[in-house]
């Protein structure tokens, strides 16, 4: 038995859908209290990696555990003491919040139901929506609501599958104030995500891209490693200096951010080419390069080749 | 993770009653359904039709064909018009709009004097039996009416020997005498079979489309917990229906119970559980609510026609019975009609208990093996 440090410590998982190989050799390990974040396009095998280390999927190939526990053998055991909350809201929309959390509660066996529930709903703020069906519930509060019923058995992991998509910004920071709170309590976190500023708040990113591990490490450590170079150019209309510039060799993204225009690349010589071409009129200068451009430039990378 | 736990199946069990009481549509389609089915069917199967349309084909017109068609009018059965051609009569008779065509032969009142005992041919369309079969079967009495309307001189001769006259009635084939007591037993089984297997049909397969069942599945459940949960409310609304079923039919349509009431309700406990079964069952199999749906439609037909509700079991081929004695419906059919029509006792439907509970062992095991802990 290996020593719970690593919360998942999973090694080369595999996972065919038919011939379509979706996952595809992943390698990886999350310390205890870590929240991680899952980052990568669709269909780069996020969702089908959460749910194989929760035992939803069996894997095809490859070993590991799961807070120390054989994710193909005690799959059962794992799934008591995980907390998965699913891409799609999935508790019962014809149940009120409380109803569902009951429910939740009973099939846990959590010894006082009724008092836990009462308890996490103080806690997570839902008292006063207690009584309200699920389905009537906004996107935010939804959220709230599927991410209380996969803590309230006090698991050890939470697995989240995007689970902010589609809600406004503000009950997304009050929902990852919450992860954050989780966390700081011994929690592990491992969530996907394809927000930027949600990324920015993991501990550590892992870029997924066709079922492997492209590159992870804290935000700064993936940023530097990429070694990127952006410019921003201002003083002309940009718009059109935008569409000029694209076409210029070395340019990976032109991006028009109101009045400025940003445009990133790896090489720097022809970066500077381009400003003095496609980008004359412009004023130029060198700013670091943001999350985003590095992933930009990852989803850029892996374009199938033609 | 225990195999078993009351607790978790009584969650569940709450669960499923709160989501069948937020259905209220559902919910009263419960109760109108069989109501609907059994007084639409049982007054259209069991009403003994009257006015039936009649066409006769006279050679030539005769004070004893007159007094014959007066007496078929007067039956109450038949609504008599005269035809003028034989092709008239064929065609009628194709289109349906002749249930009989009555057909005196030349010469009628001349061989009747003679005391020959004619032959009035009579063409029925046995297309639908019990349409035509009260109607028939009052064709014996006629040949009394007209005995009285004969001369003197022939009246002492027809009462010493045989009728004057006889009909040779011509069916396609012999019409089955459904009546009211054997249908009614039937619709009970028939309704309860279709909305029971509809309700639990939809039941795993909702929970897959809706995405709830991965979430289900990612928290400890058993298999047997979910399907016991998803059976237990609709084995109630199952007893619900044939409450109202009885009630009606006892009711409106005066059927009666020679039998156990209480022990006709534990036998149907066990039917329902066994249609339940079946649709869990199909609801595993099914990778959406419209397959599964198929899945009870494509079995409903079968279970209706060859379970002796549609046709007498006997008469039906030796596959088609063997077929029918493999489901419940055919059994349950027998068990009620033996409950309430002869008043049988637990000794008497012992043989048609067992392959129900037969059928329903081997449905669940067949469920519990294809429902999916995974999303595989």
């Amino acid at each position: 038995m290996n020593p719970p440090d690593y919360v998942i410590d999973v090694r080369d998982l595999r996972k065919d859908f038919g011939t379509r190989r979706v996952v595809d050799g992943l390698t990886l390990r999350v310390p205890k209290g870590e929240v991680c974040g899952f980052l990568g396009a669709n269909g780069s095998g996020k969702t089908t990696t959460i749910r194989m280390l929760c035992g939803l999927l069996a894997p095809d190939g490859g070993s590991g555990t799961c807070l120390g526990l054989d994710i193909v053998r005690d799959a059962p055991r794992i799934r008591r003491q995980v907390g998965y909350m699913t891409q799609r809201f999935s508790l019962y929309e014809d149940l009120t919040v409380s109803e569902n959390l009951d429910l939740v509660a009973g099939l846990y066996e959590l010894p006082d139901a009724r008092a836990a529930v009462a308890d996490i709903m103080d806690r997570m703020g839902l008292r006063d929506r207690a009584g309200q069906l699920a389905g009537q519930l906004s996107g935010g509060w939804k959220q709230r609501l599927a991410l209380t019923a996969c803590v309230l058995h006090r698991p050890q992991l939470l697995l989240l599958d995007e689970p902010t998509a589609g809600v406004d910004v503000k009950a997304r920071r009050a929902f990852w104030d919450l992860i954050h709170d989780l966390a700081g309590e011994g929690l592990t976190v491992l969530v996907s995500t394809h927000y930027m500023d949600e990324a920015e708040r993991c501990a550590r990113i892992v870029y997924l891209a066709g079922g492997r591990i492209v590159i992870q490490g804290s935000a700064a450590e993936v940023v530097g490693r990429v070694g990127l170079v952006t410019f921003e150019g201002a003083g002309a209309p940009v718009e059109e200096a935008a569409r000029r510039i694209r076409a210029a060799p070395g340019v990976e993204a032109a991006t028009v951010l109101g009045r400025v225009l940003r445009i990133a690349g790896m090489d720097r010589a022809l970066l500077d080419d381009a400003m003095a071409g496609y980008g004359a009129g412009l004023t130029w200068r060198e700013v670091d390069p943001r999350l985003e451009d590095v992933f930009i430039h990852l989803l850029g990378e892996e374009e199938p080749p033609r | 993770m225990t195999a078993f736990s009351l607790r978790r199946l009584r969650a569940l069990l709450h669960k499923e009653w709160l989501q069948v009481k937020r259905d209220p549509m559902t919910l009263r389609l419960i109760v109108a359904l069989p109501v609907m089915q059994l007084l639409i069917f049982g007054y259209a199967i069991n009403s003994n039709p009257h006015d039936l349309p009649t066409g006769v084909l006279m050679a030539q017109p005769s004070t004893y064909e007159r007094t014959i068609v007066a007496a078929l009018r007067n039956s109450g059965y038949y609504r008599v018009r005269t035809l003028s051609s034989e092709r008239e009569a064929e065609e009628g008779l194709a289109q349906g709009n002749l249930l009989f065509v009555v057909n005196v032969p030349p010469g009628f009142d001349r061989r009747v004097d003679r005391g020959e005992a004619p032959a009035i041919l009579i063409d029925t369309d046995g297309t639908d039996p019990t349409a035509i079969g009260y109607a028939t079967a009052a064709l014996g009495g006629l040949t009394e009416v007209l005995t009285r309307d004969l001369p003197p001189v022939r009246r002492a001769a027809a009462t010493a020997a045989a009728a004057p006259f006889r009909f040779v009635v011509h069916t396609r084939y012999n019409p089955e005498q459904l009546t009211v007591l054997n249908v009614v037993p039937g619709l009970i089984c028939v309704v309860l079979m279709m909305s029971t297997l509809m309700l639990t049909t939809l039941a795993i397969t909702r929970e897959r489309e809706r995405g709830t069942m991965e979430n289900l599945l990612a928290m400890p459940v058993r298999p047997i917990e979910v399907m016991l949960a998803k059976i237990a409310p609709y084995v109630g609304i199952g007893y619900l229906q044939v409450l109202i079923i009885l009630l009606v039919a006892v009711g409106l349509l005066h059927l009666p119970i020679h039998g156990s009431i209480v022990l006709l309700f534990a036998v149907l406990g066990l039917f329902i559980a066994s249609n339940l079964a079946l649709g869990i069952t199909y609801s595993t199999l099914a990778a959406n609510q419209m397959q599964a749906q198929q899945l009870a439609q494509f079995t409903m037909l079968p279970f209706m026609l060859l379970s002796g509700f549609a046709f007498p079991f006997q008469g039906m081929p030796r596959w088609a019975r063997i077929v029918g004695e493999i489901m419940p419906t055919t059994h349950a059919m027998r068990i009620v009609r033996g409950v309430l029509l002869k008043g049988n006792g637990m000794a008497q439907i012992l043989p048609e208990l067992w392959p129900i509970a037969l059928f329903t062992g081997c449905t669940v095991v067949i469920a519990v093996r294809f429902y999916r802990e995974t999303l595989d």
